[in-house]
């Protein structure tokens, strides 16, 4: 049991931070470079090989562990030694509760692709990535430097109150799918709808006439069932972890680094790593939440079993449909990674003051809207 | 049953020096606000080894995660000096808070008898977020409907307190 | 019970094994010369000139305090959210009284200006 714990979590911990994480960190600098027409990232070589910049990550690590680690004289020692740490425990330990495959048969064993199948699976998110405010702020007010606590205030201001419309904004999904638990809710997606089933159901259309109509589905995705919400949920968790166009706490510009400007070495580097860890875990849990998780559209893991199942046995089809979501699941993560950092070029940072009006003035208010009208849809077309 | 057991202690053992590094960091609010943050985590972790898992999440949700953070904010932004308070009001405060602690005190002597007895057995789904928003929504919904009202005189509230320095 | 939970103890020992080894690496690679004048906070090259333990302005602080009341509105939301169907209509009715009061703050502190930045 705990074995089989383990293994999950040693699989989605080294994808996420093993694979995607020093790969991410190459990517932003290599699509910076072809969005701005440059040649980027390649001066990193080991005996004359530069594989496109893919060494950067490898140069980055060693320069890192070699470098002095400061503190700044009159800083608080203690809590700028945890503060980098407090920063980065919350990005990993949210990738427990992100279904990564759902569950199989293998006769008589059953594998569930998911760390920890917690039943409130999206509060845990919501309160983990709530303590991950405190990492900015106690390094901010630690590092005694004016632009470290401008950084900091500045963070945990933007981190507070997008968290607030983060939750709000997919309450609307929590109605669709009647539950937090975040395998429920990538099994609810493995499946399709009639787009214009609801003619049938409000206005009595059926018959021969209208019987093409059944063929056009959509998969029961989140993004499908909610576009208003996936709009607000995506700007939310960008803006809550700080990331571009929504990064005024380290605003370079204008307070220089923010709050981690008193960081040197390897504890700067886990400010980096916490950071960058971010943007797969942000893909993962919008991709779980709003692209239908592990799942393939219309292909459910009913069609693949039924398809296969016959001819090649119960354990081989089960075999095929893991391995086909937990490589449709990484798809949806690298597709959200790409448009992440696709944003991350295009648009110039947002103005403090236009972030948190932003939040206050349009998302709040638009979200408690989603959510009533979205009650009344669910009611309405319940009958 | 043992690990419960074992978990209970570890996160009381938290709890308890979370509070201890509060107190006795008198010199220094901030650190110990953020010390107060461990406190609220292992209160949290210890109402779900109770089976209580709403407000297990919700504690760490609001008191760590939200409640403390305006502690922080208030404490950091007006960086009030031992200084700017009058002695008599000083000695006020600390009247109220020994006459507060010792009321507490009592308090829990008082639960102490009743409190070395066997578990009940619980119901399936006890304090999963289905039976906890079940009973606020049904039975407790008077208590729900007001609690909006209370909100709403905080918020109230809020703003005359900041008026004075937004204009 | 606590079955669901051993995988979320383990990736935080995990987690905070990774973290320690990551704060503690520079300690025991990285070269350590200090003198007064590095280890200053930086200041764009000047000395400091106002200490940063000062008064931050009283919108932080307002915004801290609706965070609060909004939060403590949103956790009423989320198992609301997840029960709407078995509540239904009667379920609808009572969330939206329970929002009315809240909008009403909300329009307050836009017209009392406690939004602008």
């Amino acid at each position: 049991m705990i074995v089989g714990v383990a293994i999950k979590m040693l699989f989605i911990v080294l994808v996420i931070m093993g694979l995607f994480l020093p790969l991410i960190t190459w990517v932003e600098r290599k699509q910076a470079a072809v969005m701005q027409d440059r040649i980027g990232a390649n001066r990193a070589d080991l005996l004359g090989v530069t594989a496109m910049g893919l060494l950067h990550p490898a140069a980055d690590v060693v320069k890192l562990l070699s470098k002095e680690d400061m503190v700044p004289s009159g800083a608080n020692r203690f809590i700028h030694q945890i503060a980098p740490m407090v920063a980065l425990v919350p990005a990993i330990i949210t990738l427990a509760v992100i279904p990564f495959g759902g569950v199989y048969q293998f006769g008589d064993a059953t594998v569930s692709l998911v760390v920890a199948d917690i039943d409130w699976g999206m509060l845990y998110i919501l309160a983990v990535g709530s303590l991950a405010t405190y990492g900015a702020v106690m390094a901010g007010w630690a590092s005694n430097n004016n632009w470290g606590l401008l950084g900091s205030i500045r963070a945990s201001a933007q981190m507070i109150s997008y968290e607030v419309t983060m939750g709000l904004s997919i309450v609307g999904l929590f109605m669709c799918y009647g539950t937090l638990r975040l395998t429920e809710m990538a099994v609810a997606q493995d499946s399709t709808f009639r787009v214009f089933g609801f003619l049938e159901h409000i206005f009595g259309l059926s018959g021969p006439w209208f019987a093409w109509l059944d063929w056009i589905t959509l998969p029961a995705w989140g993004i499908f069932l909610q576009p208003l919400g996936f709009i607000l949920f995506l700007t939310c968790i960008m803006a809550e972890n700080k990331r571009p166009p929504f990064d005024a706490p380290e605003g370079e510009s204008e307070l220089v680094a923010g709050y981690h400007m008193e960081y040197s070495a390897m504890r700067f580097g886990l400010f980096y790593t916490a950071e960058f860890l971010e943007v797969p875990v942000i893909g993962a849990i919008v991709a779980t939440l709003f692209l239908g998780g592990w799942s393939i559209p219309w292909l459910s893991t009913a069609d693949i079993v039924g398809a296969v199942g016959g001819a090649f046995g119960q354990g081989f089809a089960s075999g095929l449909c893991m391995i086909l979501h937990v490589g449709s699941f990484l798809l949806k993560v690298v597709l959200m990674i790409w448009f992440q950092m696709a944003l991350r070029w295009t648009l110039p940072r947002f103005r403090y003051d236009q972030v948190m009006d932003l939040c206050w003035k349009m998302i709040l208010p638009i979200s408690i809207a989603n959510i009533f009208i979205t009650g009344a849809l669910v009611l309405w077309l319940d009958g | 049953m043992m690990d419960g057991a074992l978990f209970f202690y570890i996160f009381a053992a938290l709890a308890v020096a979370g509070a201890l590094g509060m107190v006795l960091n008198f010199r220094n609010a901030v650190a110990g606000a953020l010390s107060l943050v461990g406190t609220m985590v292992s209160l949290g972790a210890i109402y779900v080894l109770l089976d209580a898992y709403l407000i297990g999440v919700l504690q760490v949700l609001v008191y760590a995660g939200a409640i403390v953070v305006l502690f922080l904010f208030v404490v950091m932004l007006l960086n009030l000096r031992r200084e700017s308070f009058s002695a008599e009001r000083q000695r006020a405060v600390k009247l109220a808070a020994a006459g507060l602690g010792v009321l507490v005190l009592l308090a829990f002597l008082s639960l102490l008898p009743g409190a070395f007895r066997e578990a009940a057995a619980l119901p399936e789904g006890f304090g999963g977020y289905r039976q906890v928003g079940m009973a606020l929504f049904t039975d407790w919904l008077l208590a729900f409907e007001a609690t909006s009202l209370l909100l709403l005189a905080a918020m109230v509230g809020a703003v005359i307190l900041a008026k004075r320095d937004i204009e | 019970m606590l079955a669901e939970f051993i995988g979320v103890l383990l990736i935080l020992g995990l987690a905070l094994v990774v973290a320690g080894l990551m704060a503690l690496a520079p300690k025991l690679l990285g070269p350590r010369r200090e003198f007064a004048e590095k280890q200053e906070p930086f200041e764009c090259g000047e000395r400091q000139i106002v200490s940063p333990h000062q008064r931050f302005s009283v919108k932080f602080y307002l915004v801290a305090m609706l965070f609060v009341l909004f939060d403590l509105e949103a956790v009423f939301f989320y198992p609301w959210g997840a029960l709407f169907r078995e509540l239904g209509w009667f379920g609808f009715a009572a969330m939206g009284v329970f929002t009315v009061p809240l909008v009403v703050g909300l329009l307050y502190e836009w017209r009392k200006g406690a939004l602008e930045w």
